[in-house]
């Protein structure tokens, strides 16, 4: 049995065309050693939904500099819900004002990142809440 | 658990189909146990690989021809793979950013997988995905490898047809592929051939075939059931007279060299239709079923050798694990202590205390 990767969509839902810090963060998780499925920019809600489900991915991760992210991650969300897909975690990073954080982690974003974040700080959390849910999910014994 | 996944499988539920690709790709426990259930189930998806160097378009010739099946009412499977980082174990998949155009089509289903220390072009449990799939129901898989240089030609021992994507301006590329990439296609797409140098890459390969003899090329036909039959062979083997491409008089397949301009769908409805051309050859020919004999060849012989393998670092001999043995020999190797030979021979003189080859996960 080989070790089970962890394995991360990355995607740029929404207008703008700025994946820079997209791609860092997909390099940053590569080196990490985890699976990146990289889909690019100008992805719609339905076009990410479905490479989640496809790529059966642990993580979600979205970048979002337009300021759309009150409209397009709850859109997300509730289409990851649609397919049965609510174990997955979503993170998001990009430009996003405090004021709308605690709102985004009730409608089930789990992680916020803003400017400066360290990858190292993006790569704990996704291990720990990876490891956290398998543990969940998992009954001891199996 | 694992098994309640088959019936929704079987039913066209995605996400079934999704999650038992990863437990086979994880070698997850019980994955045996949902291979051989689904096996029964396949058989009827044709396998199609595209191969060739990096930048030579792959992944935008497979979304091309993806939809010129999806036109023809045909349901598509994509398999697309990555290398992973020999450093960090790690893998960039970045084969979907060009395959954007079959978002929201239920016919189409594209999976991107990391090759995991495979070498060969593929990922080890590329085969089994190919299973997975086929028992989904999908009338073509496409299997995208990655970027290859001349060596990794495992795509012709996985796929039914073996398309190996060329593009002009990317230097000697013919000098590049002659060795092994050029032997192993069933077909020649020259893509980007809106670019200068087309006609010439194209005829640079179609010189190539000219050249090769016809028992030069039967070598991997016999060794993984490939296509030209040794058999009576006269096909002209004169440089300058180009036969028709395609299904020969003696039974054999001379590759056509196509010219696609994929990013535009240019050409691409012809290239599915000689994939077409080729599937039917191979069915009545009967090459078909020596393919089958062959890939089943092959991927039996990569399970005897992992399990055996796995088996043999497992074993004990005077005490000791093997495993811990291969690492305490390899660095007497290196310090000229014991030749490599030498020190398998010992390695193997302990092992086989113990039935080999049986599974160990129930």
């Amino acid at each position: 049995m080989t070790e089970r990767k962890i394995r991360v969509l990355v995607a740029k839902p929404g207008l703008d065309g700025h994946d820079r810090g997209a791609k860092v963060v997909a390099r940053a998780l590569r080196d990490a050693g985890m699976e990146v499925i990289y889909t690019g920019i100008r992805q719609t809600p339905e076009m990410i939904a479905e490479a989640a489900l496809q790529e059966d991915v642990d993580i979600v991760g979205l970048s979002i500099l337009s300021g759309a992210h009150m409209a397009l991650c709850p859109r997300i969300i509730e289409l990851l819900r649609a397919q049965e897909m609510d174990d997955v975690i979503v993170l998001l990073g990009g430009i996003i004002p405090d004021e709308d954080v605690e709102p985004l982690k009730q409608l089930g974003v789990k992680g916020v990142f803003g400017p400066g974040t360290s990858t190292h700080d993006i790569i704990d959390f996704i291990r720990r809440a990876t490891q956290a849910q398998e543990l969940g999910a998992v009954p001891v014994g199996q | 658990m694992v098994l309640d996944l088959v019936e929704p499988l079987l039913a066209g539920n995605r996400r079934a189909l999704a999650k038992a690709i990863s437990h086979v790709e994880d070698e997850a426990v019980g994955a045996q146990q949902l291979l051989a259930t689904l096996y029964p189930h396949t058989g009827r998806a044709h396998l199609i690989g595209i191969t060739g160097a990096p930048g030579t378009g792959k992944s935008t010739l497979v979304n091309a021809l993806a939809r010129a099946y999806r036109a023809q009412g045909q349901t598509v499977g994509v398999v697309a793979v990555d290398p992973t980082s020999p450093f960090s174990g790690g893998a960039l998949l970045g084969d979907r950013v060009r395959m954007r155009d079959l978002a929201g089509d239920p016919g189409i289903f594209i999976r991107s997988m990391a090759t995991r220390g495979s070498l060969g072009g593929l990922a080890r449990a590329t085969s089994d995905v190919l299973t997975v799939l086929d028992a989904g129901g999908f009338d073509r898989i496409l299997i995208e490898t990655v970027g290859v240089g001349q060596a990794e030609i495992d795509i012709a021992s996985a796929a039914h047809t073996t398309i190996v994507v060329e593009a002009p301006g990317l230097g000697d590329e013919v000098q590049a592929i002659k060795a092994g990439i050029l032997e192993i296609a069933d077909l020649f797409a020259v893509n980007k051939a809106d670019r200068d140098g087309a006609d010439h890459t194209a005829m640079a390969l179609q010189m190539m075939q000219g050249l090769a003899a016809p028992q030069a090329a039967q070598s991997f036909g016999q060794a993984a059931g490939h296509h030209r039959e040794p058999a009576s062979g006269n096909r002209p083997s004169h440089p300058s007279a180009h036969p028709e491409p395609g299904a020969q008089d003696d039974g054999s397949w001379l590759p056509p060299i196509t010219k696609t301009v994929a990013i535009r769908g240019e050409g691409v409805d012809g290239l599915r239709d000689w994939i077409e051309r080729h599937a039917s050859y191979l069915r009545e020919t009967g090459q078909l079923t020596r393919r089958e004999v062959a890939r089943a060849h092959t991927a039996l012989k990569s399970i005897l050798a992992d399990r055996l393998m796995a088996d043999l670092l497992a074993s004990q001999a005077d005490g000791t694990n093997a495993a811990t043995l291969v690492t305490r020999l390899a660095a007497a190797i290196a310090r000229r202590e014991i030749d490599p030979y030498t020190a398998a021979d010992q390695v193997l003189a302990g092992a086989f205390a113990r039935p080999l080859g049986r599974r160990h996960d129930g």
